[in-house]
């Protein structure tokens, strides 16, 4: 404890053209903790996503991940030191079953370091993750092509695909977008049962009545700039966000 | 319409599922281990057993056949893993050139240059194409296509491995049948380790690639190392084929990096069904006789093999394998719809 955190970032930005999608976004999260992050459409969440994991460089600003600088490294890189991640578009491989998906990640570099020499069967670990995931073990569901999956089932595949590699933050964005209500209430116990196992989880997400109910801190942002941080309940009491989100007032610039 | 107001629909039904099915291992009745066995074994046989029945001429086409069947192989094994390839003459001419200069200034007998030109040709396209693994689509294509006439080109300006006169009189195989053999049987390993590799987690990484690289990268997989591997196997490959033909004409000139060493392999791998190489493999060796016999013709050739090309990719756009293995596996029957 003490001294540098978990995941540290600092004055991020990044701009696509003439929009600037985040603008010097700092903040800092510790060991274990469930961080949330909010925002309207078009905020900059997913972008600031994409730049802690590599996928987009960032024009200026740095992300230190356990004392190691890890900005503008390769999505893989990062991957591999244990940042792993969802999309808010879920990415599978869709002419795969369901229980292959999970091969992939499980043959990686840092899965066989983390295993070391015990690598037992792939398949049998892909279903066990799955079965954790809710596939029933003994259904047909984990054999069925990805392809032929429903929504909420390619969401949680996205989860599995994501922990498969063991990470030590996993950052998952809008998981619960197109998912019931049902789904949700399946899934987010899962999700809160990683947190207390020891696992750093970012979230972002926009169904807040969920969210809050799990996290410890929030982060919100809006236009890419960070308008709040604090506990859930001292967020939505800030007069930023309450614009924000409700447009009470109206600006003319 | 029937005037009862009838009409009827095909239905497909599984023939098979035991003997299809991924783990269980059909050992339980003859009929199963023939109906799993018949449609491998028997092209291999036939192949093993051409070289004995074709003599002359045609035994020449078997082995363009092989090569060519190698090249799609090889483009084949590229497009698994998303690499759109427009240039195996680059493969192609880069194990003729090698294999060429080995024999001829060094005067290294075939079986020694084979195996040397193989391998430093799958490096030798390896490190070229490296730098343009993160391009996609069309523009890996393009690169492709421009390297072969790149050293084309360049070998005929500068002069270098005997310029636009090539090298000549290279040493050829010990016999006729080491010739042909090596050919069939390269060109089965090649076909059988393929099937095996893309069925492994090694390959199963290389579809993923091509289905979603970013889920792989997000899987801590350095995905342009594993191109990079894919391209010196499938460079390998080709380079093989290239170091065969010129010690099969004991001749290397530029026009190894031909377009036809590009063009024909995708044309052959379109037609016999993509994704699957035994698709690719049965391509070649429909197309390449193909063109062969339709030599007589003088120049309407080009125009009717084009034409047949066009037809078949119009009528046939999965392939001709995927068709066949589909029929093999489905009966079909005609029932009526209320």
């Amino acid at each position: 404890m003490g001294g540098e955190p978990f995941l540290r970032v600092e004055k991020l930005r990044k701009h696509f053209g003439g929009v600037l999608a985040v603008l010097d976004v700092s903040f800092e999260l510790r060991q274990g903790e469930f961080l949330g992050i909010i925002g309207p459409n078009g905020s900059g969440k997913t972008t600031l996503v994409n730049l802690i994991t590599g996928f987009v460089k960032p024009d200026s600003g740095k992300v230190i991940f356990r004392r190691k600088n890890i900005t503008g490294k390769m999505p893989y890189t990062i991957a591999d030191m244990g940042i792993a991640r969802t999309f808010q578009m879920v990415r599978l491989f869709y002419n795969l079953p369901a229980y292959k998906n999970l091969i992939i990640p499980l043959c990686s570099p840092r899965v066989k370091k983390l295993r070391g020499g015990r690598y037992g069967e792939k398949d049998d670990a892909a279903i066990d993750l799955l079965d954790d995931m809710g596939f029933d073990r003994d259904s047909f569901v984990p054999y069925k092509l990805a392809s032929t999956l429903p929504h909420g089932y390619l969401k949680r595949l996205d989860l599995a695909r994501a922990v498969a590699i063991r990470p030590n933050l996993l950052i998952l964005d809008e998981l619960f977008s197109g998912m019931s209500m049902s789904e949700v209430a399946s899934v987010l116990p899962i999700i809160e049962k990683f947190n207390q196992e020891g696992l750093t989880i970012v979230m972002i997400e926009h169904r807040l009545r969920e969210l809050f109910r799990v996290v410890d801190r929030v982060l919100v942002l809006n236009f890419g700039q960070k308008i709040a941080e604090g506990s859930p309940q001292e967020v939505m009491e800030t007069e930023n966000v309450k614009r924000a989100y409700l447009g009470t007032d109206v600006e003319v610039i | 319409m029937a005037e009862a107001g009838i009409t009827y629909r095909k239905k497909r039904l599984d023939r098979g599922i035991k003997a299809r099915a991924e783990t269980i291992f059909a050992i339980s009745s003859y009929r199963e281990i023939l109906y799993l066995l018949l449609p491998r074994v028997l092209p291999v046989i036939g192949l093993l057993v051409l070289p004995l029945v074709l003599k002359g001429y045609w035994g020449k086409v078997l082995i363009y056949a092989c090569m060519y069947g190698l090249l799609a192989l090889s483009w084949d094994f590229l497009s698994s893993c998303g690499l759109f390839s427009l240039g195996q003459a680059l493969f192609f001419g880069a194990g003729a050139y090698l294999a060429g200069t080995l024999n001829y200034y060094l005067h290294l007998p075939p079986l020694i240059t084979l195996p040397i030109a193989s391998v430093g040709g799958g490096l030798l396209c390896a490190l070229l194409l490296s730098p343009v693994v993160r391009l996609r689509g069309v523009y890996f294509a393009m690169v492709t296509l421009m390297l072969p006439i790149l050293f084309m080109k360049m070998i005929e300006t500068t002069g270098l491995m005997g310029g636009s006169h090539g090298l000549s009189a290279l040493a050829p195989f010990p016999n006729e049948w080491v010739g042909s053999y090596l050919a069939v049987v390269g060109f089965l390993v090649c076909l059988f380790v393929f099937r095996r590799i893309i069925h492994q987690d090694y390959g199963l990484i290389l579809r993923a690639i091509r289905d979603d690289d970013r889920a792989v990268m997000s899987a801590g997989i350095n995905i342009y190392w594993r191109k990079i591997q894919a391209l010196f196997l499938a460079g390998a490959v080709g380079a093989f084929a290239g170091a065969f033909m010129t010690h099969h004409y004991q001749f290397v000139g530029m026009s190894v990096f031909a377009l036809d060493y590009s063009i024909l392999p995708v044309a052959a791998a379109a037609l016999g069904g993509a994704g699957t190489f035994a698709g690719a493999a049965l391509g070649s060796v429909i197309l390449v006789p193909l063109s062969e016999a339709l030599r007589a013709l003088g120049g309407l050739r080009i125009a009717i093999y084009c034409g047949i090309l066009v037809v078949s990719i119009i009528g046939l756009p999965e392939g001709i394998f995927h068709y066949l293995e589909r029929k093999y596996h489905q009966f079909e029957r005609v029932v009526e719809v209320e």
